[in-house]
Order: C-alpha cells, then structure tokens, then sequence
C-alpha cells in the first residue's frame, strides 16, 4: 500500500522522464521522429538483401520474408534497446539520486516505458510494409482474426523488459562491465533468435542444441508475434506459458535484488 | 512537543569503503584472490539525537568531514541510517547543489517541469508557478535554449526558482545563499528571509556562525560524526568559535 501510494505521487516523475527519453532521442535530426519509421525499415532492407537468397527462399516456412524479418527485429530492437536503457538508468541519474529522494525503481521502469512507446510507434511501419505487400503482391501471407491477439505476446516482452531491466540496473551499480558483456551477449542473441532464419532451415541434429534454441524467451516470443501476425495462426500455449513464466520469474528476481540492494546504490554511483 | 517535524533518532551511519573504489570485475577478482580486498569500517555519524519541531531553524556547524553533508542526506531520505530511525513530516525540499537534476539537452522549460516531478510534484502545480519561476529566475528569453547553453549562474539561478517556488515544510540549506551574482544573492536571501516567515522548518548547514546567528534560533555541532553540542544558536556558536580559535 504504502508503495502504491508512494508512486502515486510520483507518477509524474515516471511520465517525464518517459516524455523526455522520447523527445530528445531524436532531438537535433533532420528527421526527427520519423527515423523511428526509417531504422527498422532500412535495416529490415539490409537484411533482405543479405539473407533473402539464403533464408527467404522457402515460401512455405517464412510466407514473406521481409515480413517475417521485420516482426524478428522490431521485437530484438526493443528487447535490446529497453533493456540497455534500464541497465544504464540508474548511473546515469546518480546526480539526481545522490541528492533527492525518489523511488530508484521509477529509472528503469520509465526508461523500459519509453521505448515502448518508441516500439509501439515502430509498429506502425509493420503495418505499412504488410499492407503493401497484401494490397500490391499475391503473398502467401495471411492476415486472420488472431492478428488482435497480438498484444500477448507484446505484454509478456513487456514484463521480460522490466525484469531483466531491473537485474541489469542493480548489476550495472556494482560493476560497470555488465555494459561490455551485456553488450556481447545481446550480439549473440542475435543470432541465437530467429529473426534472420527459422529454425527449421537450420536442420539442427543434435538435441541439446536445439533445446539451447528454445529455451530463449525471445524465440517463444518472436514466434507468438509471427503466428498472431504473419501466419495467422493460434498461438502454440507452451511458448505462452513458457515465456510468461520466465517473465514473472525475471520479475521476481528483478524485484527482489533491486529492492535488497537499492539503499546502496548511492554508495557506488 | 506536539509538533516535532524533523526527529532524528540514535541515527548512526556506517560506509563500508574499500581502500580503492572497485567498479569492475577484473579488479574485484584480482583483489578477490590475492585478498586485497580489505574493507573500511568508517563511521560518518553515531548516535546523533535531536529533533526539529514546527517553525524550528537548526543550524549545523561542524568542520570539513564531520558528517554535516551525510547528516543532510539522511534526513533528505537519499540514504538510509545504517543504525537508529529518522522521521520526517510533510514535504522536504532539498536545496542541495542545485540543478543536479537537469538534463543538459532539455530546454529550461522542460527543465523546469523535470526538476519539478523529481521533487514529487504534478505538472499542474508547475503549471500555476510557471511564471513565477521564470519571472524570479530572470530567465524570460532562455526558457528554450537547452539548459547546456546555459551559464552556471543561469543554472543555478533556475534551480533555485524552482526548488524554492514550492511551499514546503523542511527546507534543507546546504550552502546554497551564495548563488549567482550579488544582486541575486540579495534577492534569494530574501526569498529564503519570506519563507520564514511563513513558518518553515529549516536544516541549515554553515561554516560561518554569523549566518547561523542571522538565520538559526538552535544549532547544533557535530565533530567526526559526533554530536557534541546542541542548544540555543548563540550558545552553540560561541563554543563553536572557541573551537575555531582553539585550533588556529
């Protein structure tokens, strides 16, 4: 109750800072806010032209390929970018919690917030090269009411983001290096997450690799996204339940340091 | 004793400090293993007691290291005392190093409205002072020039608009009547002076004991982490004095 009330009163602090990630991300370009339309696009645009002999060949597993592109790399975009964010949040406000008091959990969860938005907004792009593609070519691709299903998948990467923000945040006050590897290990969840190639195509033999595969929570996702978006299909309940799961968990874990270790930030920031 | 508003209870605050700040892996293992990794107890305040009530100006007096500055930050609510409780009513406003909370890249106005929720404010109250922070910050044609174009003394003169526009019941002085130029230093201590008047509890800390007999009508003194005197402000500013002849 008290916590509630607690960020009750500083909601507003929680909505300008998401107001202010917002605004100055792309304050001093030209463009502006529209290289939130651009980015993916352009990158979505790279990657076709790099994969889309390997990968895009098979019709029958990507139904479009730069569709099934784009859905991959928006949610690593966000996934990555949230996260980071989160993880340098509380260092980078240390002159403001050295000497006011507010509640250190505002600085990640905002900074998580406002590249959702930025990610909801990116959406928009999705639509506009789907719309294309259903309007101006014979696509395989399949648009069904499952598309209003959506939002599952985008809560529960949502809840991931949180989590693992708060993890990362508290590790960050401790040790600087947590950036550098994290860094590295956001490369290889590039890789490691079908956003570029399916899993099928990779014709993996052996098991535990496999396993490996499947056990990141953005496969689970990225997958949910596709089969309410491209394929049109119902969600397989195991990536729901999966995923959701490790949500809460990282939620919990994220929580739990966070709030344990917070008093001490100020000593090493 | 109805109204004490600042109660500061047994409050003792410990910094465990590693000889060297280790902010990276490799160092902390190195010193891991090789056991290097030794640990200072230091203790930054013990067993201070007092209490502040309704209307009260305490004054902290205390040499370089003495824990004025931690005691300020405990009571503020940034850190937390490792040992004792500390209680505060209503809204404190810290006027510590002001403008620590702004974003160079923002515009003074937006700035304004950031500062403003750091402290726990709505957008609305902000709203209604607006102006008047503008107005006493004397800031009218720079209000969207980014806050990293602004002179330090623009900065800190905003700052202390904004922190000072609000009516709060502790206001917590740490050094700051001494921002900008001579003819704002004038008018902030006006400002401070009118309120007051309006019977606000104030935490000044000072190195000079005539601003604490100006200001102060208690004082306290602290000396490494102690508190060793606390009474009246001319009281405890004589001893203070004496202390500093003593010393020379």
């Amino acid at each position: 109750m008290e916590y509630l009330k607690n960020f009750y009163k500083y909601r507003f602090l929680f909505s300008e800072i998401v107001r202010k990630n917002i605004k100055l991300q792309y304050r001093n370009s030209v463009l502006g806010m529209f290289w939130t339309f651009l980015q993916p696009l352009l990158t979505m645009l790279v990657l076709v032209f790099i994969f889309g002999n390997i990968f895009g060949r098979n019709e029958k597993e990507v139904l479009n390929y730069p569709v099934y592109l784009l859905c991959g790399r928006l949610i690593y975009e966000f996934y990555t970018q949230a996260t980071k964010r989160a993880m340098r949040s509380i260092r980078n406000s240390g002159s403001v919690i050295k000497k006011v008091y507010v509640p250190k959990y505002i600085y990640p969860m905002a900074n998580v917030t406002s590249n959702f938005v930025t990610f909801l907004i990116s959406l928009l792009v999705l639509a506009v090269v789907m719309a294309y593609f259903l309007i101006f070519t014979d696509t395989a691709m399949k648009l069904t009411p499952y598309i209003l299903l959506t939002f599952v998948p985008i809560i529960i990467l949502f809840a991931l983001c949180i989590g693992v923000g708060m993890i990362l945040a508290t590790m960050e006050v401790y040790f600087k290096d947590v950036e550098y590897m994290y860094e590295v290990f956001c490369m290889l969840l590039f890789y490691a997450t079908p956003i570029f190639y399916t899993v099928n195509s990779l014709n993996i033999s052996n098991k535990i690799f496999q396993y490996a595969l499947m056990a990141n929570p953005l496969y689970s996702i990225v997958s949910m996204f596709r089969d309410c978006v491209l394929f049109g299909v119902p969600m397989n309940p195991n990536h729901i339940l999966y995923s959701a799961a490790f949500a809460i968990v990282m939620i919990i874990i994220g929580g739990l340091v966070f709030y344990k270790k917070q008093d001490e930030f100020i000593l090493h920031i | 004793m109805g109204n004490v508003v600042v109660d500061v209870n047994n409050v003792s605050v410990r910094f465990i400090q590693n000889q060297e700040k280790v902010d990276n892996l490799k160092e902390y293992f190195i010193k891991l293993v090789t056991r290097k990794l030794r640990y200072d107890d230091f203790w930054a305040l013990t067993d201070v007691n007092f209490q502040i009530e309704k209307g009260e100006r305490l004054g902290v007096l205390g040499f370089n290291g003495a824990g004025k500055s931690t005691l300020l930050k405990v009571v503020a609510g940034v850190l937390k005392p490792t040992k004792g409780t500390i209680t505060t009513k209503g809204v404190i406003a810290p006027l510590l190093e002001l403008g620590a909370g702004f974003d160079m890249n923002y515009s003074g106005k937006e700035n304004v409205y950031l500062y403003g929720a750091t402290m726990g404010y709505s957008r609305k109250y902000i709203d209604e002072r607006y102006d008047e922070i503008v107005e006493f910050a004397e800031l009218k044609d720079f209000m969207h020039v980014p806050v990293k174009n602004y002179s330090s003394g623009m900065r800190a003169r905003l700052g202390f608009a904004i922190a000072t526009a609000v009516d709060p019941e502790v206001l917590i002085l740490d050094e700051v009547l001494s921002v900008g130029d001579a003819r704002f230093k004038a008018k902030s201590e006006k400002r401070v002076m009118s309120m007051f008047d309006n019977n606000v509890t104030v935490l000044f800390v000072s190195h000079s004991t005539a601003q604490v007999r100006r200001l102060c009508n208690k004082a306290i003194i602290l000396d490494h982490g102690k508190m060793i005197a606390s009474g009246s402000s001319e009281e405890v500013c004589d001893i203070y004095d004496s202390m500093v002849k003593g010393t020379k």
